[in-house]
Parts: C-alpha cells; structure tokens; sequence
C-alpha cells in the first residue's frame, strides 16, 4: 500500500485547521501538521482532527516548518509521496489527490500546484500581476518554466524530498525551494490547482507588500 | 586630482567593507575589526585636541574639515557594524532552528507509530 503524508505548516490557525485536516483525512490517513509554536491552541485542534503534531517549541516561521515537515516525513519508511497544504482552507483535496497519483504513478518526481493553468481561480489584478512578475523572475533565476512561483501545494517524491534542505526561515522559502529544485533536476511537472480565496485566507495570506520582506531576505543571505 | 583621490577612497571603503563583512566569525577578522575600532577610537580622542591636524589630513583627501572625514569613518564603521551584526544574528537563528527541528521532532512520535494508535483508539 502506498503511503502518502501531507505536510501543514500551521501558525495560530485553531479555527480553520480542523475542518481542513478533517476534509484531508476523508482520503489522506497521513496527515502531519507542523505547530509552529502557535498560541491558540491550534495543537489541540490539529490532533483532535486526527493529525500528528509536531510541535516547535518557538516560533520560526513558515520554511523551517515546512523544512521540518519533510524530516518527519521522512522517517517512514513506507513513504512514497510527500505533499504541504496550507492550513488555512485555501487549497482543494481533490487537487492534492490528483497531484499525488501523479507521483505515486512515477509520472513525475516533483508536481507543484498553480493557480494559472486553468480559469478557476479568481483574483485582483495587482496580485495576478506580481505572482506572474515572480514566475517570470525566477523562471529567469533558474531555468524553470513555472508559471506559478508561491503555490503552496506541492507534491515530491521522497527522493527529491531527501535533496531539499530550506534555509530561509520565513517568507523567501518558496523561491528557495524552486532554486534547490533546479539544481537537482528531477522529472517536474505542474499542475493546475484552485486557490479558494475565502475572507479567512485573505486576511492571513501574504500581503502584496510582503514581497518587498522576499525581496530582502533573498538579496542578503 | 581631487576627485581621483576620492574615487581611490570609495573603492577602498567598499573593498575594506566588503572584506570584513565577508569574513564572518573568524578569530583574524575580529581582530581586524578590534584593531580598526581602537584606531578609530584613538583618532576621535585626537582630533579634539588637534583639530587642525585632522583637518590637514581631510585637505589632503579632498574633503573640507576634519570632522567630516570623522563623520565619514562613523559612517562606514556603523556600515560594517550593521553588516556583521546581521551575519551573526543569521548563524545564530540558523542554529537555533536546527535546535528546535530536533527537540520538535524528538518529541514527536515516529511517523510509523501511527498505525498502531489508529488501531488503539478506533475513533481516529
């Protein structure tokens, strides 16, 4: 049998995590959430959805708990698929299905999500237009033809997840994940995912004057 | 002329910034940086008492007064001193998360304990 975990980061997330780990566990039985020292008790309601909780014990931002999703992952050693899901509702586990039988099926190694594949996903203007800014710098940074650079959906198989080591603690993860990918070369493919933009993920998603934070934390590692 | 000098002076503060902030945590550069502070600190003692000296020497770099060229070597020093701070702050939080990773993951039960719990307690 196949074994498949998907990986949470999650951060004071107590009144959203749950429906999401409940919705996930109705396919996925692996469910790991990364506490990333939330104060809410999100822990407690993570586990009573029936995830594994790893718990840091400070805050370290999002790319360590994704870092350290992956080592716990790791560790089984049935794993034959590794996929990290947002907490926060904005993803469908349909999508994280199909994404993982593309793994499991050996068609890819790697499958990341994007959100402009297909005509589903509904967004402002400005916030199309720096996404797409961020695909088109580091398709020019790496090689890599991706259309969509900060997706939080992600599928690898436990090879490429062995390569990945995330230095940048918080917001310049996702571009340093896409640059590790790059020099490792695996089968990738994408594939196209609907970001549900509820007011909840709104008002915890990454304002556009975050980029200027990636910007930073890129340029002076 | 004076503006070649001044050119010499960038690139020289540039590459001087640049070497030390490179350098790290390494025993030589802090003594560099050691060495530069107490120069530093001995030329501001100085130039309260000789003024006008430090004022030749700013001349000769083309700069107007003496305390301008104190002024300038503040600036740099406060550069270099940003510079390094943020490089050690970054080494010490990239310890501490690979402190925490491991507490955290210590603590946690092995991903192929799971199975057995399911099966203990059947309501998960």
């Amino acid at each position: 049998m196949s074994r498949t975990w998907i990986v949470i980061p999650m951060y004071n997330e107590a009144t959203v995590v749950g429906t999401v780990i409940e919705g996930l566990r109705e396919v996925f039985p692996h469910v790991v959430c990364i506490d990333d020292g939330s104060s809410d008790g999100s822990q407690k309601v993570a586990r009573e959805a029936g995830a594994v909780v790893v718990q840091h014990p400070i805050n370290l931002g999002q790319g360590a708990a994704l870092q350290t999703g992956l080592e716990f992952a790791l560790q089984d050693p049935e794993l034959d698929c590794i996929i990290t899901f947002d907490a926060d509702g904005q993803h469908r586990v349909e999508d994280a299905q199909a994404m993982a039988q593309r793994i499991i099926s050996g068609e890819a190694e790697v499958v990341l999500g994007s959100r402009f594949l297909d005509d589903r996903t509904k967004l402002s203007a400005a916030k199309r237009l720096v996404l797409r800014t961020a695909a088109i710098q580091s398709r020019f940074s790496t090689g890599m033809a991706l259309t969509d650079a900060h997706n939080g959906l992600r599928a690898f198989s436990p090879q490429v997840a062995k390569g990945i080591h995330l230095q940048q603690n918080r917001m310049a993860h996702a571009s340093e994940l896409v640059h590790q990918l790059a020099e490792m070369k695996p089968h990738w493919v994408e594939h196209p995912v609907e970001i549900i933009y509820t007011e909840y993920s709104k008002s915890k998603g990454q304002s556009l004057l975050n980029s200027v934070n990636i910007l930073a934390e890129l340029f002076f590692r | 002329m004076q503006i070649a000098v001044q050119i010499v002076l960038v690139v020289a503060v540039v590459l001087g910034s640049l070497v030390l902030m490179r350098g790290g945590s390494n025993a030589r550069h802090l003594a560099v940086r050691r060495i530069m502070v107490m120069l530093f600190a001995l030329l501001a003692a100085f130039s309260i008492f000789f003024p006008e000296m430090l004022t030749g020497l700013a001349r000769f770099f083309g700069i107007g007064r003496g305390t301008d060229l104190v002024l300038y070597a503040l600036v740099v020093s406060f550069l270099v001193f940003m510079a390094t701070t943020y490089q050690r702050f970054r080494q010490m939080e990239s310890t501490m998360t690979k402190l925490s990773r491991r507490i955290a993951l210590d603590e946690a039960p092995l991903p192929t304990d799971q199975d057995e719990t399911s099966v203990r307690d059947p309501q998960r």
